[in-house]
């Protein structure tokens, strides 16, 4: 038993803090903010050179072959430090091809990812449905040997500067899809937040050849998913304690009544429940994370908990430390805001916190609803 | 990070589990406390035996020497298949070890065995009606008077003083030192003229604790721990000690709370379903189970941490301060889920569990109060954990 990081693990830790806090300032998250792709290649190249998109992906396929533990650890400090960024829907994507593709798939396009050299995301919700979980409407239609393509799909993460698309069908499967095909269309989507891009992506009449087609039913990438889900949380974990972080350093400075604002309860309570909370949620995701690489039996209720605490926590703490800031929190000018908008848009993807305190649910009733013992 | 037991640990826990299972003396009696605390010493005699009592003492006292981490897997196995509690629970938790930090070569001789027998039920003289969350504002006066101290004053909170034979007693031995300064820790004996106890009773009916009144009790110099002066800090490793015991105990106790809350779910007839069905009470069983779970990965996280560094941080208070908040949250929820039926109490022809769950909602009333209120925790995690300024 030992619940902490490895020296290797603190060292990744250390190196995404130092690298990420060098990058990205405030003016400059604002400048990315502002600009179309909402990201820089040059930052693209150098986090591939530091190994990030391929870093839970196998080494067989250029990987770095380290777990999702590694992965909540790198994501943690990519909601720290809010980085703007297509390495969350790479890496998604680049687990779902090494879970599901074959080897001529994974040569052909998860090796790219896993070097830097591509980025994908997943098309996963179909416009006009709830965009939950394995409710895609968008059928692969048989057409000669392969299948084509038509639907909307919307929520797409960094579409436009992804080189193709995982496309789930109303069968479950999964198509890999050129961003470039003949068919394909692309609209940016005005989110809430700044610093990750949402598109909707139109199929019309897109063929898909049986080559491009991943094997695997839909409960086969429900464990892609559940990784997934730890991976946003970990990020969402990064928001509540760097925003965390920024009101204990304000309610120190800031004077009223002649004294600093953190010696009243009214607002150190506030910031002893912002702690709880934070903690709690990093408990909650590296006890996922954990189950996911040495236990995955447990992997969806422990993914489950942490992505339902987790999308909470991401927009309460920086909530909570809006208001702690007071009028200066509402400003455009302080950061504030830009966590608090990433936190709840996380808090909405993959699965809120009601959906997957629904999966809770169903997964601890499931002992209680057995016949009663006499 | 290996959050999986090592095949030492599991080992370990095997043997505590087989051996609990042994030797489990089944339910408590339900009739009065007297019998209760009849019980309860003939189970610690049990686990004195087979060396399971002062698990966490140096075996040169008496006890196992078990690391953090068997402790963590004892108290949550006993926990988990409800053992009962050993009768002397202060005495282990508290006395003991802080004889054994603080106490001479005389009073270790003296006073640890009958500890762990329980043939000695030790009590805490801390709070005062005018010091709670304050403590160290208390009255309670000792004079020195030859090789005597002539204590006078009031205790109050104290649980089981109606069975102890010793009282761990913070009381002023110098009213002009700064506050924290003039306090002096004595072992107190019961069993003497000027000592009453008169019980209290709280809310849900039973008596677990007690008001002292003391009148120029004498106590002798030799029963002074830690010295003349340093109470506070003598008192404080008591409370550390206090507050790192009790964890695992307390999650594994949430744990079969929650199984019993999922049973009542499943089985309460609520608008043509079961109330497990019904969206709203379900989101909020699952946040528990949730919460119970982040409160379980924060003990083991804390485990980890000061088995590196040796000693429990205040973190733990974020532990004591959730445990609170959940504890009671189920109970609501249990009562929530029974509806109608919520008022029927023990001994109700028709309550629900015989009225476990109303017991359970009055009695958790207690758990944020009890052992540091939650709203001093919030003062410690801001002025200890977060570096926030001090009010005062």
């Amino acid at each position: 038993m030992y619940f902490d990081l490895t020296d290797e693990q603190q060292a990744i830790k250390s190196t995404a803090r130092e690298f990420l806090a060098a990058r990205y300032k405030s003016e400059r998250i604002r400048e990315l903010a502002r600009s179309e792709s909402g990201f820089e290649q040059s930052d693209w190249e150098e986090m591939a050179e530091l190994g990030w998109p391929g870093l839970a992906l196998p080494e067989e396929w250029g990987g770095q072959g380290l777990g999702i533990v590694e992965l909540a650890v790198l994501f943690e400090e990519m909601g720290y430090a809010l980085a703007p960024s297509p390495l969350l829907s790479t890496t998604v994507a680049g687990l779902a091809l090494a879970a599901q593709g074959t080897d001529e798939q994974r040569e052909r396009w998860l090796r790219p990812l896993a070097a830097g050299q591509a980025r994908s995301t997943l098309a996963l919700f179909d416009a006009g449905t709830a965009a939950t979980i394995g409710d895609f409407e968008t059928e692969a239609r048989a057409d000669g040997e392969g299948v084509v393509l038509d639907g909307e799909k919307v929520l797409v993460m960094d579409a436009a500067t992804a080189d193709f698309f995982l496309v789930a069908t109303s069968d479950g499967s999964r198509h890999l899809v050129e961003r470039g095909a003949d068919g394909v269309s692309i609209s940016p989507e005005r989110s809430i937040d700044l610093t990750r891009r949402l598109h909707s992506v139109r199929f019309d009449g897109v063929r898909v050849t049986p080559e491009a087609t991943l094997n695997g039913a839909q409960a086969d990438y429900l464990p892609v998913f559940w990784r997934a889900c730890v991976a946003i949380a970990a990020e969402s974990t990064g928001i509540a304690q760097r925003t965390l972080e920024m009101a204990v350093e304000y309610a120190k400075d800031r004077k009223q009544f002649g004294r600093p604002i953190g010696a009243y309860q009214a607002v150190s309570h506030r910031c002893a429940q912002m702690l709880l909370e934070t903690e709690n949620s990093r408990s909650a995701v590296y006890g996922a994370a954990w189950a996911a690489d040495a236990e995955p039996e447990s992997l969806p209720l422990a993914a489950a908990m942490a992505k339902a605490y987790a999308s909470d926590v991401g927009w309460r703490v920086p909530d909570a430390s809006i208001q702690v800031h007071g009028g200066i929190g509402f400003t455009w000018e302080h950061d504030l805001h830009l966590f608090l908008k990433r936190g709840k848009a996380n808090a909405a993807t993959f699965g809120d916190a009601r959906w997957h305190r629904d999966r809770v649910a169903d997964l601890v009733l499931a002992e209680a609803s057995l016949p009663a013992p006499v | 990070m290996d959050l999986s037991l090592s095949p030492s640990e599991r080992e370990f826990r095997d043997e505590v589990r087989t051996w609990l299972e042994e030797n489990h003396p089944g339910p408590e009696p339900e009739a009065g406390l007297d019998e209760v605390m009849a019980f309860r010493r003939e189970w610690q005699g049990k686990l004195h035996e087979a060396g399971w009592a002062g698990i966490s003492w140096p075996e040169e006292y008496g006890g196992r020497g078990a690391t953090l981490i068997e402790q963590a897997i004892f108290v949550g196995e006993a926990a988990r298949q409800e053992a009962p509690s050993p009768a002397n629970v202060l005495g282990l938790a508290m006395g003991g070890p802080v004889v054994i930090a603080h106490g001479t070569d005389e009073q270790k001789q003296r006073y640890l065995e009958p500890i762990l027998t329980s043939e000695e039920i030790w009590c805490q003289g801390f709070s005062e009606p005018e010091s709670g969350s304050d403590l160290a504002s208390l009255k309670t006066k000792a004079v020195k008077d030859g090789d005597e101290w002539v204590v006078t004053g009031q205790k109050v909170w104290t649980t089981f003083a109606q069975y102890a034979k010793w009282c761990m007693l913070v009381a002023r031995t110098d009213p002009d030192a700064p506050k924290h300064q003039g306090l002096t820790y004595f072992l107190m004996d019961m069993e003497q003229p000027g000592v009453q106890v008169r019980p209290l009773v709280q809310i849900t009916g039973e008596g677990e604790f007690n008001e002292i009144f003391m009148e120029e009790v004498r106590i002798p110099d030799a029963n002074v721990v830690g010295g003349v002066g340093n109470g506070w800090s003598v008192a404080i490793t008591t409370l550390m000690n206090e507050r790192a015991g009790l964890a695992f105990g307390a999650i594994s106790q949430i744990s079969n709370s929650l199984k019993r809350l999922n049973q009542l779910a499943s089985e309460t007839r609520l608008n043509g379903g079961v109330a497990a069905e019904d969206p709203f009470l379900r989101q909020r069983l699952a946040q528990l189970h949730v919460e119970a779970e982040t409160m379980r990965l924060n003990a083991y996280r804390g485990l980890t941490k000061t088995m590196q560094s040796g000693i429990p941080g205040p973190e733990g208070s974020l532990g004591k301060w959730q445990w609170a908040d959940i504890n009671q949250r189920i109970a609501e929820l249990a009562l929530d889920i029974e509806g109608a039926y919520a008022p029927l109490d023990r001994g109700a022809e028709h309550a629900v569990a015989n009225g476990a769950w109303q017991y359970a909602f009055l009695r958790s009333r207690a758990n944020s109060i009890e052992g540091g209120t939650t709203d001093i925790l919030k003062n410690i995690i801001a002025e200890r954990v977060l570096g926030l300024p001090r009010l005062r």
